[in-house]
């Protein structure tokens, strides 16, 4: 019987990293996320399994500490919140540029600016949409319980050495903050250097060895027709990405009338309202996201003919609605609830706005937050 | 006696460090980057790590040496090569790694990055080519471009009134304890290679020792940046640079 314990999604993330074999973590302090790298200086790895665990000189130094590491063939990540994420961005288009495999974790905080230490979804755009410079993407896993910060991080590191590129857990600070039962994932044993270079020596910086050519990681090519033909590959992978990795949950989309769209926080929020909605006798379903890059567009685009309304419930200002109508295209009125600034929607709320969209009367709802009709 | 006399093994006191690769270098006629490379190139063949060393480029005039030598390079983002050394250093504790880095790079953009993988004694090498300017964006000032030196961005000399003093790196990391070799050293002529060799030798060797940092500064210069032709750079360098940035070691605690 595997291991069953109560844990805070922070700790989950920790505890993955080094059950999964992780060989090195890089992080700076900052709140709601600290408890990932206390836990990993807790339970000191490196005398246990040789995980490598340092405490950066800031955000920048990290990302690009990332860098080397992933550089070199290692299964290495870091982790931050908003702001913190906003300094590593020039990183992350440099190790996506390079084409290296790393995991990042961004348990989101409301913004703009230092915002609030509060929990938001508000970074969406800049997660999903690039954040750094250049024609990139990253893969993006959504979780929404302790359990799936504990999973998605062996998840993570699989895509990323898979496909050589990053790839961002986005949580926010609730799930990173709040307490679950969670089974733990089985014990790996970190890759021997020797494996390493059997498995990662074709590209990996691991020491120039007679057999092969130098490795040279890097992200420059001044030739324009060469940077044209590279890029052109990077879209081609992004492209099986998007064929090959979405991932989302559907729940009660079978007679469902009404769609709710939600991930994360916002989708275990959702849920709730959805089941008291059907105690109402009103027929909701739920898509939850689960990779945000590459989207779930598909499986929105097939339930749109068979419902009355689309629900887009997050925290934020209503980010992800854009990706929602890409799906949608105006064939069925699209709306929005969202709360920001550290503010959570609440069940009830979500109720009464699926409720007031059923009797019509969506725009006078007496709900706190945001709310938007994209087309009625 | 004809030249095939002359050309025979027993005969050849130098040759191109095998690890040199064999292509045109895209510096500058005069540039010292091409000098440094040398002496890289030869310490790791002589020392014979070629199989044990990552190198990291930086970002400006350097930024394609991993096109001359023959080992694994990563290239950085600009100043943030000491990021990388310290997380792959920390990963690879066997293996030998060296920076190389310009003065914009690693005494601007890149403080940050320098200073704290100095003060946590990171077993790795740092090569930092001075040359007080910036070259490959078209020579702008430095952090250590000269009082009165003029650039791209001081047309009227470099005044600290507007722009501070030029910043002697080299003497505020030996500052740190996690430093164990900082010394400054120079290229110009035959005697100050071989010294400058044995400086990068015993930064090399020194990783072995873990006992921190090793740091050395090439008082170098840029011709084309300066405007002057190659001679007169050396010469200039010697009359103005050297003043500031005396060559000599700032501090040895390796033993070796």
């Amino acid at each position: 019987m595997a291991e069953k314990i109560l844990l805070k999604g922070n700790e989950a993330i920790a505890m993955a990293a080094i059950r999964c074999g992780c060989d090195g973590y890089f992080g700076y302090p900052i709140t709601p996320q600290s408890e990932i790298l206390e836990t990993l200086m807790e339970k000191d790895p490196e005398t246990d399994t040789g995980m490598i665990v340092l405490q950066a000189e800031s955000e920048v130094a990290a990302i690009n500490m990332l860098y080397g590491g992933a550089g070199c063939g290692k299964k290495v990540m870091t982790s931050s919140s908003s702001p913190g994420i906003s300094l590593m961005t020039e990183g992350i288009s440099y190790i996506a540029g390079a084409e290296l495999p790393c995991v990042i974790v961004d348990i989101m905080r409301g913004g703009p600016g230092l915002g609030t230490i509060q929990p938001a979804q508000s970074d969406y755009f800049q997660i999903t949409k690039g954040g750094g410079h250049g024609d990139y993407r990253t893969i993006i896993l959504a979780p929404a319980s302790v359990q799936e910060m504990n999973d998605f991080v062996e998840l993570s590191f699989d895509l990323a050495f898979k496909y050589k590129t990053p790839v961002i857990i986005l949580s926010d600070g609730v799930i990173g903050q709040m307490m679950e039962k969670v089974e733990l994932s089985p014990v790996k044993p970190r890759w021997t250097d020797e494996e390493i270079v059997k498995l990662h020596g074709d590209w990996a910086s691991t020491g120039k060895t007679p057999d092969r050519k130098r490795n040279i990681v890097t992200s420059l090519d001044l030739d324009p027709h060469r940077q044209e033909q590279f890029n052109l590959k990077l879209q081609e992978k992004y492209a099986e990405i998007e064929r090959s990795e979405v991932r989302y949950e559907s729940l009660l989309c079978e007679d469902a009338e009404y769609l709710i769209i939600a991930y994360g926080l916002s989708a275990r929020v959702s849920q709730k309202a959805m089941e008291l909605a059907r105690e109402e006798g009103i027929k909701v379903g739920l898509i939850r996201p689960v990779t945000l890059f590459p989207y779930p567009y598909e499986i929105i685009e097939k339930l749109v003919p068979q419902v009355k309304g689309i629900l887009v419930v997050e925290m934020s200002a209503g980010q992800m609605t854009e990706d929602v109508s890409l799906a949608v295209r105006r064939r069925v009125p699209l709306y929005f609830h969202g709360r920001t600034g550290g503010m959570l929607p609440s069940p009830e709320d979500v109720l009464k706005l699926l409720g007031s969209i059923e009797n019509g009367t969506f725009e006078s709802a007496d709900v706190q937050g945001h709310k938007k009709i994209w087309l009625r | 006696m004809n030249i095939s006399d002359i050309i025979k093994p027993e005969n050849k006191v130098y040759a191109k460090s095998r690890l040199l690769l064999d292509r045109e270098m895209h510096y500058c006629p005069g540039c010292s980057h091409g000098t440094v490379h040398k002496i890289i190139a030869e310490t790791i063949d002589e020392l014979n790590i070629q199989e044990q060393v990552i190198g990291i480029s930086p970002v400006g005039c350097a930024v394609l040496a991993y096109d001359y030598i023959d080992i694994d390079w990563q290239e950085a983002a600009h100043g943030r090569a000491p990021a990388l050394a310290t997380a792959i250093k920390r990963l690879y504790p066997e293996k030998y790694v060296f920076t190389y880095q310009g003065d914009g790079d690693l005494a601007s953009i890149g403080t940050g990055e320098i200073v704290h993988a100095c003060n946590r004694g990171d077993n790795i090498t740092v090569i930092f080519v001075n040359n007080a300017i910036y070259g490959m964006t078209g020579g702008q000032m430095a952090p250590t471009t000269l009082e009165g030196m003029k650039t791209a961005t001081t047309p009227r000399g470099r005044s600290h009134i507007s722009s501070g003093f030029p910043m002697k790196i080299t003497e505020m990391l030996a500052l740190l304890p996690g430093v164990v070799y900082a010394t400054r050293q120079s290229v110009d002529t035959p005697a100050a290679e071989r010294k400058a060799k044995k400086s990068v030798i015993k930064a090399f060797k020194s990783q072995k020792l873990k006992k921190g940092t090793s740091f050395i500064e090439i008082v170098s210069t840029c011709n084309s940046g300066w405007k002057m032709t190659p001679v007169e750079a050396n010469t200039w360098m010697r009359e103005n640079m050297f003043p500031v940035f005396p060559p000599g070691d700032v501090k040895d605690e390796t033993g070796l």
